[in-house]
């Protein structure tokens, strides 16, 4: 069958916005002599398709005729005085295509049916280049090994695809008689990622059953009994030594984390650490849920498809909630290297922390944009120990019928997947994200990269509403990590179930039984639906154009029972899969650093200071990465992640109203600083539940319905002082969720995240503990941003500013860590946001901003040049322990649970009675003159800046 | 006409259907989403309503380029259906991703005497942002054409935009000459007092700051901002600094439309 290839270009007058960013990126490469790069599409087309339609498909439907002209063929070199290069970049076989699949079906609206559709992007670069300049361009700029494969000049294009049908090969796996060196090996050569004492739980398990286990069999419980999907390490008993003291934990989670939650026993609390999402009451009607996952390894290998997948992940996850909750926010907090890093300082095997940023970002954006869900609150954090490993925490909203909280599967109901196709992609994901990363990985594990096609998602999703409104279905679950093994594992636990592989749809022929079964292919979901509502509800996804297939039945005989074409693949009893994991004790010890407060001179101004801090990747502003983001569909938003006068001042917390007929709304913030884990991971885990309680109750959520999310990311807990660390954080998460009487309601934890260079030295990130944190609006109209409003208001510091300046921007400055971490006084903190709820409430705030990085100083600058306007402060009026009583550290000190608030004159009273008893201090008030003046206890100026000024250091150094 | 109805067509990927419905209601016309699939199946379903919004999103994903698919799927099943709408004296709005599709699938600008779905004569199209990027900020737009009935005149709105496709080209200078001429330019990207200006006051770099076009009847409009995401107070970037909350800005658009039906139609 004829191939045609069509390229499409711009017509020249038009700008190539694609070709100009390819080009920037090779001069970040550090070569230069890159005069140009025109960039093409290209569409290879297989069909019954003559010369005449093959121009109305190049006119009519590849190329925009009014700036774009094609090519019918492959064109060569354009000639010109400049040497042109010549580089394809082509999907790899297997990797999904969206584009090639909505041209094959507008082919088909056109009136032929064409067999087979690739896409293809070429780039033409002028000027001269050696062949090492070719290939670094090609792989750091263009290209992901990953996925894609890379020609050059008039090398030939890869062959189209056709892969043969599968037939059906069942292995045992002869484990029961091998000793402990090959059960390691066994698991290491199927990429299990089981260790010996698992191998040898399954050993005897199937020595019990006197038969060997098969490939399929052993699959499935290594992707259930991953990391990823178990927790194993923060699950298991603990003994942990600190100062000569050993303390005993049966099941570290439950006993932190999870006691908190149930020592609270909320009674908005409907559904917690059960199923894919937390979920607590919202209105009469409504309850909403919470859910931040990480998608660290996938990011690394590739930052555009890993984070997509993220995001696209993590939306599944409500879907999967209950019987199904509609999407309605996006949050994203990300942890990359240092973004200026030069390339001769980057380890082999690892992308440069720039190239992470802009594909994670990317992939976030063309991933949430398309599927409409805003994306409402972030955070990025900047520190060269996430080079090798950068995080990525992708998070979602979603709103479920209180009717619709809970599953109902039974006997007898049939297994129906719905939505995308399975590939071969994404395979052995789940296990590959819990090992430790290496310099090898890109190559190895490849294909647990998984791509995203969020238009399969979103229809899927408008699909699945309708029916759960029609109780259409029992229960649902997403298909996530370990694929199907997973999803219709955990649906059957408590009934057993039968699946019949061959029905599940594929991509493209070839795929075994065992890959159909772990294949982490994206965009699908697993429902259980009643035998009789089965027509229904397939003519239903018909008519939308979704996947909809029966693949087994839930039975009640508590197995999991595996078929292909009706011959019995496998069968594993469900107690074995699902409690049959031995349990673990493990040793953790912490020795706090000895670390010490660092020799500063003082100065008697500290502009520069100031400025220095707002210009840091971490505290600078991420408008760049904002505005990328559709933070305003579905119409909800209230408080928007960007505010004041000009749109730029940065939000504390993002508040949307999620019914159009309602003003009751939800706010979500974060809270999280790993460099106070360099101190101590108790404090730095308290700090940041106090950080994520202040910015949600800066907006006017109200403090006494908060529930927060624990996402730990740390390295290898084997270490028992790196799990000496978790337990740390695990014990202050515990007693801040106690103190703010805010209960977790959902976690997730990605260890080992580790990277082992060529040279053998290792890469660990720093303890990373992210809080998310959600809560409700009761009447959105009373909701208060945190620019300054009015010349002539008055400002008051809220809280203690203490002497904390340990792991702080401003000792950063001078590449010093301190020892005076922040620390929470729980008690004070939690009267403090009550306080402050109440005077947003009676209407006394009319702006009010968390003070965090940078102190009192960095807050007052972005309140002003967020407003407009000018700030006057005097730090005699500010609250302060008698220790604290340097400039630099009545400037910049972290110490928490400080609001700055924004009061009009004639409301002083009120508002100074209802602080009584909580330190607070007026500090200066609101001025027409747009500068900073901060005047010390001996009345001198040490700031005094212009706000265009520290707008301009704040805004510069994120504008990419 | 006193009930106004109102049909948002929806396909894969469009993600704005929701609150383009809820504001049309609050305009006063009951509403209702309808999949593409449903109004292929029967064109005729589209009699029983006055008004048909083409909403935001990215249908089909935007592949190949935004809007082309879903307009590539309108001119092979939908032409008539929707030029006989628009003869019939009706509305029909497309925002965002709707305008890339009335642009692609040639209904817009729609000249005099060449109104209709064809793919064939295009003279105008809505390409990449001339920063390569999706852009979500707000913009303020003033009013360009006298006939246009979805148009308030004078009055100079603030609405966002969000998109990665947005710039308006032309084929040509006489194509942009004839749009002026003819009254065929909706709306144009301005500042807070109304002057033209490049990023980010046009942002993304469209051909003589145009964001929005009208055809020749003045009862088709496509724009790049979305007014349905200014229909409440709180919607607004900084709604806490107002001291006036008057309506928002973007029920202009839906009240005008609802308006017009009720006395002409």
């Amino acid at each position: 069958m004829k191939q045609w290839r069509f390229e499409v270009s711009n017509k020249a007058g038009f700008p190539d916005v694609h070709g100009e960013s390819v080009l920037e990126d090779v001069k970040e490469l550090g070569i230069n002599t890159v005069e140009m790069v025109h960039s093409a599409r290209v569409f290879l087309i297989e069909g019954g398709i003559d010369d005449g339609f093959a121009k109305r498909i190049a006119e009519e439907l590849l190329t925009d005729m009014v700036c774009e002209d094609y090519y019918i063929g492959r064109s060569g070199a354009p000639a010109g005085p400049s040497m042109a290069t010549l580089i394809e970049v082509h999907l790899k076989s297997g990797v999904t295509d969206p584009v090639a699949e909505s041209v094959t079906a507008a082919i088909g609206d056109m009136g032929v049916a064409a067999e087979h559709v690739r896409t293809a992007r070429k780039y033409v670069l002028l000027g001269t280049l050696n062949d090492s300049q070719k290939e670094t361009i090609a792989r750091r700029a263009l290209a992901n090994d990953c996925i894609e494969d890379v020609i050059y000049g008039s090398d030939e294009e890869p062959p189209s695809p056709h892969t043969k049908a599968y037939e059906l090969d069942v292995k045992e796996i002869a484990i029961r008689n091998i000793d402990d060196d090959s059960l390691v090996s066994v698991s290491k050569s199927m990429d299990l990622f089981l260790n010996l004492r698992e191998m040898q739980t399954i050993q005897a398990h199937y020595k019990d059953l006197e038969r060997e286990p098969t490939d399929i069999e052993l699959e499935t419980l290594a992707q259930t009994w991953s990391e990823h999907c178990v927790h194993k390490t923060l699950t298991s008993s603990v003994d942990m030594e600190m100062d000569g003291e050993i303390t005993h934990y049966d099941n570290l989670l439950k006993d932190t984390v999870f006691k908190a939650t149930k020592d609270l026993d909320k009674d908005w609390c409907i559904s917690v650490f059960a199923d894919n999402a937390g979920v607590v009451g919202f209105d009469d009607e409504t309850a909403v849920c919470f859910k931040v996952e990480t998608h660290n390894h996938p990011s690394a290998l590739d930052p555009y498809g890993g984070a997509a997948t993220g995001i696209g992940g993590v939306i599944r996850d409500p879907m999967g909630t209950g019987m199904g909750a509609k999407p309605i926010a996006n949050t994203d907090i990300f942890c990359f290297g240092m973004p200026d890093k030069k390339l001769s300082e980057i380890p082999k095997g690892v992308l440069h922390p720039k190239r992470v940023m802009k594909g994670v970002v990317n992939g976030v954006r063309d991933y949430g944009n398309r599927m409409g869900i805003p994306t409402v609150n972030g955070a990025i954090y900047f520190d060269d120990r996430y080079m090798a490993n950068p995080l990525v925490f992708c998070g979602n909203v979603g709103l479920v019928p209180n009717d619709k909280c809970f599953k109902n599967e039974k006997s007898g109901d049939v297994v129906m997947v719905v939505g995308g196709k399975t590939g071969r992609d994404g395979i052995h994901g789940a296990t590959f994200s819990s090992g430790q990363m290496t310099h090898e990985h890109e190559d190895i594990f490849s294909h647990a990269v998984q791509i995203g096609n969020p238009i399969v998602e979103k229809k899927m999703l408008d699909t699945l509403l309708v029916a759960r409104d029609l109780d259409l279905y029992e229960s649902i679950t997403d298909c996530g990590a370990g694929g199907l093994s997973s999803a219709v594992g955990e649906m059957g636990e408590k009934l057993g179930a039968e699946v019949d592989l061959e029905k599940v749809p594929l991509k493209y022929a070839g795929l075994n039984h065992t890959e159909i079964w772990i294949s982490e292919a994206q965009e699908r979901m697993v429902i259980a639906v009643r035998p009789e509502k089965v027509d229904e509800i397939s003519e239903l996804f018909a008519s939308e154009d979704v996947e909809a297939t029966v693949i087994g039945k839930f039975t009640d005989d508590k197995k999991l029972t595996l078929k292909y074409n009706g011959v019995q693949v496998g069968q594993l009893d469900m107690e074995f899969l699902h409690n049959g994991i031995c349990k673990y004790s493990r040793q953790a010890t912490w020795k706090s650093p000895e670390l010490s407060e660092p020799n500063i001179a003082e100065k008697g101004n500290y502009n520069d200071d100031l400025l220095a801090i707002l210009g840091s990747y971490n505290v600078a502003s991420k408008e760049w990465i904002i505005r990328q983001y559709d933070h305003e569909v579905q119409g909800g938003s209230v408080v928007k992640p960007l505010t004041g006068v000009c749109n730029d001042g940065p939000s504390d917390a993002a508040v949307v109203r999620p019914k159009y007929n309602s003003d009751k709304g939800i706010a979500i913030s974060c809270g999280m600083n790993p460099m106070y884990g360099d101190i101590d991971p108790y404090w730095m885990a308290l700090s940041g539940i106090d950080e994520a309680i202040r910015n949600i109750v800066c907006v006017g959520a109200r403090p006494d319905r908060i529930a927060i999310l624990d996402n730990f990311c740390w390295g290898d807990c084997t270490r028992p002082e790196t799990l000496g660390s978790v337990v740390r954080a695990s014990q202050a998460c515990y007693d801040g969720a106690m103190a703010f009487e805010a209960p977790f309601i959902s976690g997730k934890d990605s260890l080992n995240n580790e990277f082992l260079c060529d040279d053998g030295t290792e890469i660990s990130i720093p303890p990373t503990l992210l809080i998310s944190a959600m809560s409700i609006v009761d009447d959105v109209n009373k909701c208060v941003m945190m620019d300054a409003k009015e010349s002539g208001n008055l400002l008051f510091a809220v809280g203690l500013t203490k002497n904390e300046l340990g792991g702080s921007h401003y000792y950063k400055l001078s590449g010093q860590l301190g020892a005076n971490v922040p620390t929470v006084n729980l008690k004070v903190a939690a009267e403090t946001a009550k306080r402050i709820h109440k005077a947003i409430t009676d209407g006394l705030v009319v702006s009010c901003h968390d003070c965090s990085e940078g102190g009192v100083a960095v807050a007052l600058a972005e309140m002003a040049f967020a407003g407009g306007l000018g700030i006057k402060a005097d730090l005699n009026g500010l609250a302060k322990s008698k220790d604290c009583v340097r400039n630099d550290g009545q400037l910049f000190s972290e110490s928490n649970s400080r609001y700055i608030v924004e009061v009009q004159p004639g409301n002083f009273d009120k508002f100074a009675k209802l602080m009584l008893d909580i330190p607070f201090g007026q500090i200066g008030e609101v001025t027409d003159e747009k500068k900073l003046v901060i005047v010390s206890q001996d009345n001198k100026n040490v700031i005094d800046i212009e706000i265009d000024t520290l707008k301009e250091a704040w805004q510069k150094p994120l504008s990419l | 006409m006193e009930n106004v109805k109102a049909i948002v067509m929806r396909a894969a990927g469009v993600n704005c259907d929701l609150e383009t419905q809820f504001a049309l209601e609050k305009a006063g016309a009951s509403a209702e989403r309808v999949h593409i699939n449903r109004v292929i199946e029967n064109p005729a379903c589209l009699d029983e309503y006055q008004i048909l919004v083409l909403p935001g999103g990215f249908s089909y994903g935007d592949d190949v380029a935004a809007g082309k698919i879903l307009a590539n799927q309108i001119v092979h099943h939908l032409a008539d259906a929707l030029n006989k709408f628009v003869a019939d004296g009706k509305l029909l709005l497309g925002i965002c991703n709707g305008f890339q599709i009335l642009v692609k699938t040639g209904i817009l600008p729609g000249f005099e005497g060449q109104a209709g779905a064809n793919l064939i004569d295009q003279s105008v199209s809505i390409t990449n942002n001339d920063s390569g990027k999706f852009e979500d900020r707000w913009i303020h737009l003033e009013p360009s054409s006298e006939k246009c009935v979805f148009i308030n005149q004078g009055q100079r709105i603030y609405l966002p935009i969000a998109h990665g496709e947005g710039k308006l080209v032309t084929q040509n200078a006489a194509i942009l000459e004839k749009l002026k001429s003819e009254g065929h330019v909706a709306f144009r990207y301005v500042d807070a007092d109304g002057g033209f200006g490049e990023f980010p006051v046009n942002p993304n770099g469209s051909t003589d700051s145009i964001a929005g076009l009208t055809d020749s009847t003045g009862r088709v409009l496509g724009l790049m901002p979305h007014p349905e995401r200014y229909v409440h107070n709180t919607q607004h970037p900084h709604w806490g600094r107002l001291k006036d909350r008057s309506e928002a800005d973007g029920m202009t658009i839906f009240n005008n439309a609802v308006n017009y039906v009720r006395k002409n139609l």
